[in-house]
């Protein structure tokens, strides 16, 4: 039994941390609130980083490290609000991965990016696979994807696609007409391939509705499990920078309920203010105990990753609703104004907790998983 | 990370395993009633035969008749005793909370004469500590020890929620010895026999109708010289010990509470419930606030095993586990309907339970209090209490009531 970091993860993170604090993506973050063009593109940085490959395996130039390592540099990216496009990057190496992929070498060396345009799979109350509706309560069905020979016709729109602006070749899971997934690799300049950048909210997380009009790609032989995963994928790393968010959180209030006096005394001596913080603390551990858990079933126990990325995912996101507003109420009126840090966490919480699905749906799969499972 | 045994782990569990295996058919039930002598004595039967195997007191030294072995291994045994579905030791307080602290603060004597028969269930142990007026602020008793001329003592007090009274032999109780002291200094920790005239125990029924727990009265109760633990005056730091055992002893496999397994197996059982998406909110949120607890429980032990002492944190996962657990309690009869409240369910037996295991060990808002300023470094509430002889203390307790 042996469930903490290793030292070479201990490393990981830290040279993570180092990396983004030579970036000033706070003040970024505030300036994109302006002009949400003026966002830095730390791809360069990344792809340095080597963060770009960091599930490629080594022979194809990449780190050949799991999804955990990549949820401790998502957890970084979190704290700081860093834009760096690792729920689109990741989750599409996993799927080029287990496809075998050509483009493998060259987006570990960050030759090219590729983003995931996520399907969700089915459950039992969706029988098909769905993708993010514009608007509304109804998931929308999955593109069509139509095999022909070695390449895949796509059409069909996905929304709110994390990271899609910046892309070079999407990741794109579609459903075939027999309803089985079906995964392409589609240059982003291919005909029929849009992109409309998205930006709703948080600018440090970059959108797009991308659209295939009968586009051509490259079929990516990976079967479903291998898809199923990429959704479960995407969802342990908004996790993780969710939890980076709640950590920051939680630092700012306490520093600030430790200086602020009235009535003659700290505000953090006070047990309203207290207990709280303290509530953000539970969350932020049990969050982190299900980012633990996530990390380890998608490296030991695959049959449980269902279940504990969407834990995870769900106690992440509730976390930083939580933690984002705690902050703004902490601070007082000032919190609630563009001359704190504490609206931009409010605007991830926001805009977060809407993505990919939804902390709802996250929790709802939780539910679903144990049901299907109940020993687990 | 890796939650998978070592190959001197795995043997150490499959040695566990096929022992309980031979042995599982000398098990008397996992439970029964606490007034009922004849179960009572057959757990102590069967806590005798764990112990002689040396699935008792794993972590003790082996000086004390323990297996000196790490909390792993204690894990381990728990983890088999509950797989095999076999009942585990009678005496939980004892051995992992009193034992603990009479190893670290008791006298060769005392270790000598307690330990062996508290391992094998011989004796039973209880912990007298908590007063109808000092739970949250233990330091706060009042149950008063007296120096007679003899060097022996006078106890005069009352305690509560005293598990295991009934049956108990002994009791490590924590007394004031000087009131004209700040309260933390003036108190004496005392094993008393609860056999010695002037005890008095009666039952104290809880929402279920059931006495699980007990009032303990002492009435001019004499006891030897010899029943100081750890000196007069140094009662606090014994208490605290005990406290930190405490954390130890509730903090591991408390992820079952709650009953999730019975609770997913309700919802997915019910075609409306299983459709229903408040439903499966609720169940998704309290089964994923259990996991969280069962891993960080992971986290805490890989802690443990590195020699770190898990800190007042470890009271947060007691708070988590007890608010899932009304939350997937609640939830669960919600679908069962009135029938989930009849006498012999497992869910009313939790929703009598569970509203007074959220003081136990702390209450809520306590843990917090000591999470917020020794794992957050808030600054404390300010108290009126600091440095004030216990005496005065009271006396003006007394003075604001009357005014």
């Amino acid at each position: 039994m042996n469930f903490a970091l290793s030292d070479e993860q201990e490393f990981l993170r830290e040279a993570a941390r180092g990396t983004l604090s030579r970036h000033k993506t706070i003040e970024a973050a505030h300036a994109a609130l302006e002009d949400a063009s003026a966002l830095p593109d730390l791809w360069a940085t990344a792809v340095e980083a080597g963060w770009t490959g960091l599930l490629i395996d080594e022979e194809h130039g990449g780190a050949g490290l799991g999804v955990f390592d990549a949820m401790l540099v998502a957890e970084e990216c979190g704290r700081v609000l860093a834009p760096v496009p690792l729920l689109g990057v990741v989750p599409a190496t996993a799927i080029l991965g287990a496809a075998g992929d050509e483009s493998l070498q060259a987006a570990a060396a960050g030759e090219i990016r590729p983003v995931y345009v996520p399907a969700r799979p089915p459950s039992e109350r969706e029988r098909g696979w769905t993708v993010e509706p514009r608007a509304g309560m109804s998931r929308a069905e999955a593109p069509d994807a139509t095999v022909e020979g070695g390449d895949v016709v796509l059409d069909g729109t996905f929304s709110f696609v994390p990271d899609a602006p910046g892309a070079d070749l999407f990741v794109a899971v579609g459903e075939s007409e027999q309803g089985d997934p079906v995964a392409a690799a589609v240059a982003a300049d291919t005909e029929g391939v849009s992109v409309e950048p998205v930006v709703r909210y948080d600018p440090t997380h970059p959108l797009g509705h991308v659209s295939f009009s009968n586009a051509r790609g490259r079929r990516l032989d990976a079967d479903p499990p291998a898809l199923t995963d990429a959704w479960y994928v995407a969802q342990s790393l908004i996790a993780a920078e969710s939890i980076g968010a709640v950590q920051t959180c939680l630092d700012m209030s306490v520093e600030y309920a430790k200086e602020r006096f009235t009535f003659g005394r700290a505000i953090g001596s006070y047990q309203a203010i207290k207990h709280e913080l303290v509530e953000v603390l539970r969350r932020l551990e049990n969050a982190r105990g299900l980012e633990y858990y996530a990390g380890w079933a998608r490296g030991s126990k695959p049959e449980e990753f269902p279940l504990a990325a969407s834990a995870a995912r769900s106690t992440a996101g509730r976390a930083l609703d939580f933690a984002a507003r705690s902050m703004i109420n902490v601070h007082g009126g000032i919190g609630a104004t563009w001359e704190h840090d504490a609206p931009l966490f409010f605007r991830r919480a926001e805009l977060s907790r809407r993505l990919l699905g939804g902390t709802h749906d996250a929790t709802d799969r939780a539910a679903e998983e144990a049901m299907l499972a109940p020993a687990a | 990370m890796d939650l998978n045994d070592t190959p001197e782990q795995a043997e150490y569990r499959e040695k566990v395993r096929s022992w309980l295996e031979a042995h599982k058919g000398e098990a008397p039930p996992r439970s029964g009633s606490s007034e009922d002598k004849a179960y009572i004595d057959s757990r102590r039967a069967w806590q005798r035969k764990l112990a002689e195997a040396g699935l008792a007191g794993v972590t003790w030294p082996n000086e004390y008749g323990g297996q000196g072995l790490g909390p792993i291994e204690q894990v381990t045994v728990n983890q088999e005793i509950s797989r095999t579905q076999v009942p585990g030791i009678l005496d939980v307080i004892g051995i992992g909370m009193l034992g603990p602290a009479i190893i670290a603060h008791g006298s060769e004597e005392q270790k000598s004469r307690y330990l062996g028969a508290m391992l094998h269930g011989d004796e039973v142990w209880c912990q007298l500590f908590s007063e109808p007026a000092a739970g949250s602020d233990l330091a706060a008793v009042q149950t008063r020890a007296r120096r007679n001329d003899d060097g022996t003592w006078t106890l005069n007090g009352q305690k509560v929620w005293t598990t295991n009274a009934q049956f108990a032999s002994f009791g490590l109780l924590l007394a004031r010895t000087d009131p004209d002291v700040p309260k933390h200094k003036g108190l004496t920790m005392f094993i008393v026999p609860m056999d010695a005239d002037g005890v008095t125990v009666r039952g104290l029924r809880q929402i279920s109708g059931e006495a699980e727990f007990n009032e303990v009265f002492f009435d001019d109760v004499k006891v030897d010289e010899d029943a100081v633990v750890g000196g007069a005056g140094n009662g606090w730091g014994t208490a605290l010990t005990v406290l930190m055992f405490e954390r130890l002893t509730i903090g591991f496999g408390s992820e079952n509470f709650g009953s999730p397994a019975q609770l997913t197996a309700t919802v997915a059982g019910d075609p409306a419930a299983r459709a229903d998406s408040d439903v499966r909110q609720r169940l998704g949120e309290a089964l994923t606030e259990l996991l969280a607890v069962r891993f960080n429980g992971y986290r805490a032990l890989t802690m443990l095993q590195r020699g770190q002492i898990p800190g007042p944190e470890a009271g947060l996962a007691k708070v988590t586990m007890v608010n899932a657990a009304v939350a997937a309690t609640d939830l669960g009869a919600d679908i069962v309907g009135p029938d989930a409240l009849g006498p012999d369910t497992e869910w009313s037996y939790l929703i009598s339970f569970l509203p007074g295991l959220k003081s136990a060990g702390g209450t809520e808002q306590i843990l917090r209090n000591t999470v917020g300023e020794r794992v957050l470094g808030l600054p404390p509430e300010p108290r009126l209490d600091k440095g004030v002889p216990f005496s005065e203390l009271r006396a003006k307790e007394k003075e604001a009531l009357a005014s």
